[in-house]
């Protein structure tokens, strides 16, 4: 008899239902809370008890990484299972059961470089959100020039020994471990990079939050002084570190096109366009009163849904087998774009009432507004700068020579 | 919906794209205009029928299939490419879709195939004034007792110069501005009454003004209903601008190869300029525009194939970026090849010639900003 794969998805969505039905807390199926949001590891808090549930519940079936293998703790589904999963989780309006580095970008690049112990070692926890990463790439003299990195590597016999400082570590104060990138031959740039992990409470590791201008500190300075770690922690070659750093950062840049920087889900912000409606007004036909700022808004917000087809469009692609070339820059560099534009528009168009930084006398969802504005100026920065990504376009995407 | 092709869409695509590559390059334009023609090719369009590409929107029955709009929009894009006049638009596009959207069963049943074969071209005659304005039609159609007696003058009609049919816009009641009140009529284009100017526009497409002095015209030459005619105009402009925003899409796409082939090969101070770093973030912006305009046009295409409520929406979308990154990429094609940019030998300036044109025909990005607006709600 053919193998009718239809017939078992309908099997599977039929079973899928089922146990979102009985094992999704009500409360995990209401918009997200910025709050409430659950990154996992050792020192998650879970404000809301049913958000600890879901990730039990999401972790054991492997459903927070659907497609990895099963014998990593993954959930094992194939592409057209996992297809079901989403639209049925979509369906109940499911919260995603944990955010988290691991899943986004170290796993899948440990899933391709890693050795097998080390997969069964680290991958489970990371499905379980039981380790929480975080990524030592950036140093204060290697941003844009990331290979430029020095924070050294010394080979001890029986460990390595590591010295050296990262900068715009993401949460580098609340993770447990951290995948980083370290120099272990002085003598040549990219090839004498290598790629090792470590707990970061490992003793000589300090974290220390940077301030930023939107008073957050997402962001710390990580500071190694003869840190000693176990040569199986090492992932890949020595020195081979580049190649496994460049995939990351693929997976870190389709991360952040593919979920944008922030949108308003359940954060009570509204569009520019509504804001300015309140607070600058309408003619009698309804359209703004301000032509110059409408047209504007309108401009953003053509740009927003063509960017938002273009990622449809490469996914049905993608599923499809067509080459898609080096669509993550492309989709970074756009949404850096869209998300600093919608920001600058939301302050003009609050006017006074998007100037407020703290206390009484602004309306709240005005104040996130102001905040996140001031944040998003990060965006053209993070993952690689739109320079950067300008220059892979150009280079690798239109194949421009190098300048001699 | 979906972005992808069907296997008979992507043999078309590859059959217009051919067609457009070896039958009427971009040399073929200039011939055109050297020779006088205005963009008058009864050689190319004999072609063109007999690829069946009038009909591609067209069943062989009544029902039956066909490639869509999704179909048509890969002909229109292939001809982008190299800027080649064609009534493909006109007639395939436009004149279909109102007789497929507003026709009677007998209407169809004469005229459809007609379009088909490429024996009958059409041309719409709509605007009165300088700019895109559907609903400013003043055109008067003055009920007579036998039919109606149309009044009037259209400027800057595309293919009127040479089209066998016109689509007449005018008013049968209330006055410009109100949507209520326009009628839809066919026209032979050499009835009594009907003057058509010749024009020689900036893109060597040509066009033409249509005077209408008392022509007479019977009932049956109505399209949809008497007084009713927006609701057929409506989503035949639609389409419109979605097969314009293709061709677009294809005309910006070849003016963009162009650049990046010269930016390869050009030497400056030593370097290929292609090598020069302000350049090339110009050409990836450019890249990534032309990738976001993609998706709105392939988008669009789909949704009116699939019947979808939002078409309007994604027909100003398309447009609106079509407009800006034609302008974006013909202006760059120019300057990014210098001196050779400005000279009529080079290809660049008919790019962005022709992008003028492209930008006017069926709501300006201006214009579909402001219908974007307005559909949001604000």
């Amino acid at each position: 008899m053919a193998y009718d794969e239809s017939v078992d998805l309908e099997q599977f969505r039929a079973e899928t239902r089922e146990w979102l039905e009985e094992n999704c807390p009500p409360s995990m199926r209401t918009p997200m809370k910025d709050d409430e949001i659950v990154w996992g590891g050792k020192r998650e808090k879970f404000k809301n008890p049913e958000a600890k549930l879901w990730l039990e519940r999401m972790g054991e079936k492997g459903w927070t990484s659907p497609e990895w293998p099963a014998k990593y703790g993954g959930g094992g589904l194939t592409r057209a299972q996992n297809r079901v999963l989403q639209e049925e989780l979509r369906r109940i309006k499911a919260r995603p059961a944990l955010f988290s580095f691991g899943l986004w970008m170290f796993g899948p690049a440990l899933l391709e470089f890693g050795n097998e112990e080390q997969k069964l070692r680290f991958i489970p926890d990371i499905v379980k959100g039981k380790t929480r990463w975080c990524q030592g790439y950036s140093e204060p003299g290697a941003g844009s020039d990331l290979a430029d990195l020095q924070t050294r590597c010394e080979d001890k016999g029986d460990h390595y020994l590591i010295n050296g400082q990262k900068v715009w570590t993401s949460y580098a104060d609340k993770a447990d471990w951290i995948f980083c990138l370290v120099r272990t031959d002085t003598s040549v740039k990219h090839e004498g990079i290598s790629f090792i992990l470590f707990d970061m409470e490992s003793p000589g590791v300090e974290a220390r939050p940077i301030q930023l201008i939107s008073g957050e500190s997402p962001f710390c300075e990580t500071f190694f002084s003869d840190v000693k770690v176990p040569k199986d922690q090492l992932v890949g070659d020595v020195n081979g570190g580049w190649q496994i750093a460049k995939r990351l950062l693929q997976f870190e840049r389709s991360s952040i096109s593919a979920g944008g920087f922030g949108g308003t889900g359940g954060s009570g912000i509204l569009g520019p366009e509504e804001y300015a409606k309140m607070h600058i007004g309408t003619d009698n036909e309804g359209r703004l009163i301000d032509g110059d700022l409408r047209g504007r808004i309108t401009d953003h917000k053509m740009y927003a849904k063509a960017f938002n087809l273009t990622v449809q469009r490469q996914a049905e692609q993608a599923k499809a087998g067509q080459q898609v070339g080096h669509t993550a820059s492309i989709l970074k560099y756009g949404a850096a774009k869209m998300n600093q534009d919608r920001h600058e528009l939301l302050v003009e168009a609050l006017g006074t009432e998007g100037l407020g930084w703290e206390g009484e006398g602004f309306d709240p969802s005005a104040k996130k507004v102001t905040r996140q504005w001031l944040r998003s100026k990060g965006n053209s920065i993070e993952g690689g700068t739109s320079e950067i990504n300008l220059n892979v376009i150009s280079k690798r995407v239109l194949g421009l020579k190098d300048h001699k | 919906m979906t972005f992808l092709l069907t296997e008979d869409q992507e043999m078309l695509r590859d059959t217009a794209m051919a067609f457009a590559r070896d039958e009427m390059p971009v040399t073929r334009l200039r011939q055109l205009r050297d020779s006088g023609a205005n963009g008058v090719d009864a050689e190319t369009r004999q072609k063109l029928a007999e690829l069946g590409f009038f009909g591609v929107i067209i069943p062989d029955e009544p029902g039956g299939e066909h490639f869509g709009l999704v179909g048509l929009g890969q002909v229109l894009e292939a001809q982008g490419r190299t800027l080649a006049p064609t009534p493909v638009l006109q007639t395939a596009l436009i004149a279909a879709s109102a007789l497929q959207l507003g026709g009677s069963a007998e209407q169809q049943a004469e005229w459809l195939p007609k379009i088909a074969g490429g024996e009958t071209s059409f041309a719409l005659a709509l605007d009165e004034t300088a700019h895109f304005n559907p609903l400013g039609v003043a055109t008067e159609a003055e009920s007579n007792g036998q039919g109606y007696t149309l009044n009037g003058m259209k400027r800057f009609v595309p293919d009127a110069h040479h089209a066998e049919m016109l689509i007449v816009v005018a008013r049968t009641f209330g006055e410009a501005g109100d949507r209520h009140g326009l009628t839809l009529f066919m026209v032979p284009a050499d009835a009594k009454g009907v003057s058509v100017q010749a024009l020689n526009s900036v893109d060597s497409h040509g066009a033409a003004h249509v005077v209408l002095e008392d022509v007479m015209v019977p009932g049956t030459a109505i399209i949809g209903a008497v007084d009713k005619g927006a609701d057929v105009l409506e989503p035949v402009l639609d389409r419109a601008a979605i097969g314009q925003a293709a061709e677009m899409l294809g005309s910006a796409d070849a003016a963009f190869e162009m650049t990046l082939e010269y930016l390869n090969n050009r030497k400056q101070f030593g370097q290929l300029i292609g090598s020069f770093q302000s350049l090339q973030h110009r050409a990836a912006k450019m890249f990534t525009e032309l990738e976001l305009t993609r998706s709105c046009v392939a988008a669009a295409l789909a949704a009116v194939d699939d019947g979808k409520s939002n078409v309007a929406e994604l027909a100003s979308l398309a447009k609106a970026r079509a407009g800006e990154l034609i302008h974006l990429v013909s202006n760059e094609c120019v300057q990014m090849h210098g001196g050779i940019g400005m000279t009529d030998d080079a290809d660049p300036g008919l790019y962005m010639k022709r992008a003028r044109v492209q930008e006017a025909l069926y709501g300006s990005a201006s214009w579909h900003r402001d219908r974007y607006a307005r559909l949001a709600g604000y």
